[in-house]
């Protein structure tokens, strides 16, 4: 991929801890992350449960402040929320009093964009997700692959500079859950979006993912990275049977030793 | 903004297809009554009629003090007609409403905004709560006496009455559902981009608005049964001072009658509610 080439970095995370509650009974849920996130990335990140994880995606996403070290995003210190970096939560946030539409449209009327570039922009990514025939449903009458579909939908709609996803397929059952790594493996190679993904399901980071962050259990630090691009492989050969080669399982095994180490 | 990334027609074709595959249901209106039910309730209402019309028949008590339903349905014929003391029902029946609606109306409009900005700022709460919280449990007829003697016994007291009585039931309903509000609504919300004010209205009003309907409703509850009381208090005209003036003189038939049209009004002015509740929110239940 030629954003890969590039290697722009998006966002830099230097050196960050985060303690929940007062000074006697804190925890400390994240100790000394130091991660960079290039532009057009799909970085997974895998942990066991309670690590952290989720309270990383939200020191980036600006919903929690990190007791010490930064997050940066192209210079800047991230400071609250804000559209360039868009959240697809674990249950789907539709907003139920709107329709779909009205849904994947909110970003961009939030951001007075002229009417007829938010009928496109909807247009297109309601396309994209496969839901263009939805459009005038309201979203309690959608399916729960449907819904988180529209919720991609929704946080694309801004073109955000990163999507940041907390165990967004989850919730769902395993074809649906098939079915939408394979719809956000397209969007992310067809639309170049850079995504941080979090997951517990190794099989989901190796599939998605060019890089893997591995993290330990409490407090969540980086263990190590890998480097993988069997997405790329699916992609090109539309099929999923880079799982069956020697690398793949050589790259899972040591991820499951280092998460069952973790565990023990 | 580059949306001609991609070959467009293939991408169509595939989804059209898969949107006739998706089966969207809209569901129709949840609980109905069954038919099995609809009789009970009417056979519960045949056996009150007919315990009342034995009872009378009987002759245990003096219709004086006991009406049989043939006297108050000529009763309330007489008062359809004539009115009582000269006055139409619904002139009654308007002053009354007039005091309730007009109340309402403000409790409403102050209760709603207020209790949304108590639930979502801490400070404005630290100021409004402890004053709701003191003055909800009193009786409004308590304080009433003190709003005769500062505003007169006519209208404006009787409208303040009820206002206070209203508040209190809105303004906590609506704290109480800013606080239950599921965060990440207001997250998902600020990450796309909206402002303090746009998630205000366009986030926390609306998933607030099934709690708030049910604090409106508790509301008109609770200043209807204000109304009648304070009618009886101090009163020349209204439902409620019919009712007391027909039991000074002992005429036992318009008191039935009195009571019988407070609470088919009472359930009328519910079921609109709750037929605009179903209108308005009805989305409810998928929040």
């Amino acid at each position: 991929m030629t954003a890969q080439a590039k290697k722009e970095s998006l966002i830099k995370i230097n050196n960050l801890s985060l303690e929940y509650g007062e000074s006697i009974n804190s925890t400390l849920a994240l100790k000394k992350i130091d991660l960079e996130i290039n532009k057009g990335e799909f970085i997974c990140v895998l942990g066991p449960s309670g690590c952290g994880k989720s309270s990383l995606l939200k020191c980036i996403a600006g919903y929690i402040k990190p007791t010490s070290g930064r997050v940066l995003m192209q210079g800047e210190e991230v400071d609250g929320p804000d559209w360039h970096r868009g959240v697809v939560f674990q249950s789907p946030t539709l907003y139920p009093w709107m329709t779909v539409n009205e849904n994947v449209e909110f970003g961009p009327k939030m951001r007075d964009l002229p009417k007829a570039e938010i009928k496109d922009i909807r247009e297109y990514f309601l396309n994209e997700v496969n839901l263009s025939g939805a459009g005038e449903n309201y979203t309690f009458e959608l399916s729960g692959g449907m819904k988180q579909r529209v919720a991609i939908a929704r946080v694309l709609a801004n073109y955000p500079q990163v999507v940041l996803m907390d165990e967004p397929f989850g919730a769902l059952d395993a074809l649906t859950r098939e079915n939408m790594q394979n719809l956000i493996r397209n969007i992310w190679e067809e639309n170049n979006t850079t995504i941080f993904f979090i997951t517990h399901d190794v099989d989901e980071a190796l599939l998605l993912a060019n890089r893997v962050v591995v993290m330990s259990k409490q407090p969540g630090e980086i263990i190590e990275i890998f480097n993988v691009n069997f997405t790329n492989q699916i992609f090109e050969k539309g099929s999923k049977e880079v799982i069956y080669n020697e690398d793949y399982f050589e790259v899972k095994n040591e991820i499951m030793d280092i998460i069952h180490n973790q565990i023990d | 903004m580059a949306l001609n990334n991609k070959n467009a027609e293939k991408q169509d074709n595939n989804s059209s297809a898969q949107a006739a595959n998706q089966n969207i249901s809209r569901k129709t209106a949840e609980n109905k009554k069954t038919k099995t039910e609809k009789a009970l309730t009417i056979l519960t209402w045949g056996s009150i009629f007919l315990i009342w019309y034995v009872i009378t028949r009987l002759g245990i008590f003096t219709p004086t003090l006991l009406p049989g339903p043939a006297r108050v349905w000529k009763a309330f014929l007489r008062i359809l007609e004539n009115g009582y003391n000269g006055v139409p029902i619904w002139v009654h029946l308007g002053a009354s409403f007039k005091r309730l609606f007009v109340a309402i109306f403000f409790a409403i409009s102050t209760a709603v905004p207020l209790g949304l900005l108590s639930g979502y700022f801490d400070k404005i709460e630290a100021v409004l709560d402890s004053v709701v919280e003191f003055y909800r449990p009193l009786p409004p007829l308590a304080y009433y006496t003190l709003l005769i003697l500062w505003f007169g016994i006519d209208d404006t007291s009787k409208q303040i009455l009820l206002f206070l009585a209203a508040f209190a039931p809105i303004y906590i309903a609506c704290v109480s559902a800013v606080r239950k509000l599921n965060q990440d609504f207001v997250l998902s919300a600020k990450s796309l981009g909206a402002n303090q004010k746009d998630v205000f209205l366009k986030i926390v009003l609306p998933a607030s608005l099934p709690e708030i309907f049910t604090g409106i409703r508790t509301a008109f509850g609770v200043a209807y049964t204000t109304l009648v009381s304070s009618e009886m208090v101090a009163a020349t005209s209204g439902i409620g001072w019919m009712v007391l003036d027909a039991s000074n003189f002992l005429k036992s038939d318009v008191i039935f009658v009195g009571i019988i049209i407070m609470g088919i009004t009472g359930v009328i002015i519910d079921a609109g509610l709750r037929f605009l509740e179903r209108k308005i929110i009805f989305w409810k239940g998928h929040i």
